[in-house]
């Protein structure tokens, strides 16, 4: 491998940080520069709405590597940088700095950020989003004072942030405009378990509920519902879903459709540059179409691919997706991925306590299955996912059967 | 600081140094030691963390706890002294532990 050559990575994430250690041991002698424009060495972005927000770990610890790893790898980070834009003919990267830089490859892995909520008082201090680790440090210091906060989005990042401020001390209202929290992605019965266990745990949990505006001052003082309910609140966060970063991409000519589009070597539709994480829309070879994920098991196995392509490796991305979420004392582990489920069987009791599991069905097998409190029901469904043997309803909803008997 | 030495499953020997109070797991990712997939980043859910102590030091190092020992007894090659390394907190009388990782984290 020419030792001349320069790699360049946009952004630093989780897919960046795998990306670079797997080019130097796929080979990769050249130049390595990351840019980022956030002004943190690479983070880890789960435990921003749990461990690192309710306090119980600190900075050091949020870093994927320590220092002496990056020195080690011999990489370049420009922080607080943005590229401007991509120039694919003569292979340069323009910077805000007005600096150019030149590149024989180039990587993408430029994450994705909240989306934002169009309605009056959006701008206000106090009202948060939360993607990055200067957002939590925002909502960290708005919460040494607050009492009452109001979180907007009852997907996983809403739900766990609001269990974060719970064990702050901080009382929460979470508004959800459907009818069921995570409706987009679980069952009506895991929902129903959601609402469940926030309630028990004190959050005040309304469904059906629109925010139509935020009203304050110069700081939030309260939050306005569609149906003119007013909700008193010294803060609130906003988790509305992500946008992927793709701007760069598709200003630059590169195919963009829900995503960076890529195949399963994490290839653009240029010769010359890859993508990785949730940025892209890539093929997933075991479910046999395209996905776009929001998961770093996504963003770390597919920028192993993406590097070993960058090397003249073929290495194909082919993973069983799977997911975590945190809340209260639950651990729900999800593996598989369950759009287009026709039946659901619950094992273990789902109306009382807080473990059980639920599979997602459809023509006979097993799509997915969400896990709570139930770590080997997770590993055990892992596998009767792959196995891809017809499933055995009864079985799988009767405790007395042993999951391990069912594989094959 | 206390001296880790990994060993890979091919035998290649990693001797490196890693702070007291963090995990086995970021010691060996802060080293850029191969076979740590660590996944889920420590958070006990996803299992590529796998390693096996040196029953020498299994004293020094505790044993499971519920949740880990849950996740150990579905891996196929879970040994008597495995461990999640991220539940392994690492303190000043593991200097000079031996720690083995096996070969499916390759």
């Amino acid at each position: 491998m020419n030792p001349s050559n320069h790699c360049i990575v946009i952004g630093a994430s989780h897919a960046a940080v795998q990306l670079i250690i797997s080019l130097r041991q796929n080979g990769w002698e050249g130049n390595i520069t990351v840019i980022s424009d956030e002004d943190h060495p690479p983070y880890q972005r789960p435990p921003l709405s749990k461990a690192y927000l309710a306090n119980t770990i600190a900075d050091e610890q949020l870093a994927l590597r320590a220092p002496a790893a990056y020195q080690k790898l011999n990489v370049t980070f420009k922080l607080s940088t943005r590229v401007t834009s991509i120039d694919t003919q003569n292979k340069q990267v323009h910077l805000d700095s007005g600096e150019i830089l030149g590149f024989d490859k180039l990587a993408l892995c430029t994450g994705a950020r909240a989306r934002p909520l169009p309605i009056p008082g959006a701008d206000l201090n106090a009202v948060h989003y939360l993607r990055t680790m200067d957002d939590v440090k925002g909502i960290q210091a708005s919460a040494t004072t607050a009492k009452t906060a109001v979180i907007i989005g009852g997907g996983y990042i809403g739900l766990e942030t609001a269990a974060s401020l719970n064990k702050l001390g901080v009382k929460v209202t979470l508004l959800e405009t459907e009818s069921r929290l995570l409706k987009r992605v679980a069952s009506p019965q895991v929902s129903a378990f959601y609402l469940r266990l926030h309630t028990e745990e004190g959050i005040d949990i309304r469904l059906d509920t629109q925010a139509a505006k935020l009203l304050g001052d110069q700081a939030l003082t309260q939050v306005i519902c569609a149906d003119g309910t007013a909700i008193d609140a010294d803060m609130a966060i906003i988790g509305i879903g992500v946008i992927a970063n793709t701007e760069l991409a598709s200003d630059a000519g590169l195919t963009v459709d829900n995503g960076i589009l890529v195949n399963e070597f994490a290839q653009t539709s240029h010769e010359d540059i890859v993508a990785a994480g949730d940025c892209t829309n890539h093929p997933n070879p075991i479910l046999n179409r395209n996905l776009r994920l929001e998961s770093v098991p996504n963003a770390t196995e597919q920028a192993k691919a993406a590097a070993a392509s960058l090397c003249g490796i073929e290495k194909a991305y082919a993973e069983l997706p799977w997911f975590w979420s945190d809340q209260f004392d639950v651990k729900l582990q999800i593996t598989g991925m369950n759009q287009g489920y026709t039946e659901v069987v619950v094992r273990g009791d789902i109306n009382n306590g807080r473990s059980f599991s639920v599979f997602y069905i459809a023509n006979n097998k097993i799509l997915a299955a969400d896990c709570i409190n139930r770590p080997k029901d997770f590993m055990l469904a892992k596998k009767l996912i792959l196995q891809g043997t017809d499933c055995d309803a009864a079985s799988l909803a009767d405790e007395s059967t042993d999951l391990k008997s069912l594989l094959i | 600081m206390p001296v880790i030495n990994y060993v890979e499953f091919d035998g290649t020997e990693h001797s490196v140094e890693v702070a007291e109070g963090i995990t086995l797991m970021q010691g060996a990712m802060d080293n850029l030691i191969d076979g740590m997939v660590a996944e889920c980043g420590g958070c006990c859910v996803c299992c590529t963390c796998h390693c096996m102590i040196d029953p020498r030091w299994t004293e020094v190092t505790g044993t499971a706890g519920t949740q880990e020992a849950e996740l150990l007894g579905y891996l196929d090659t879970k040994e008597p002294t495995s461990r999640l390394a991220c539940q392994v907190n690492v303190t000043a009388a593991m200097d000079g532990m031996v720690v083995r990782l096996p070969e499916s984290q390759y």
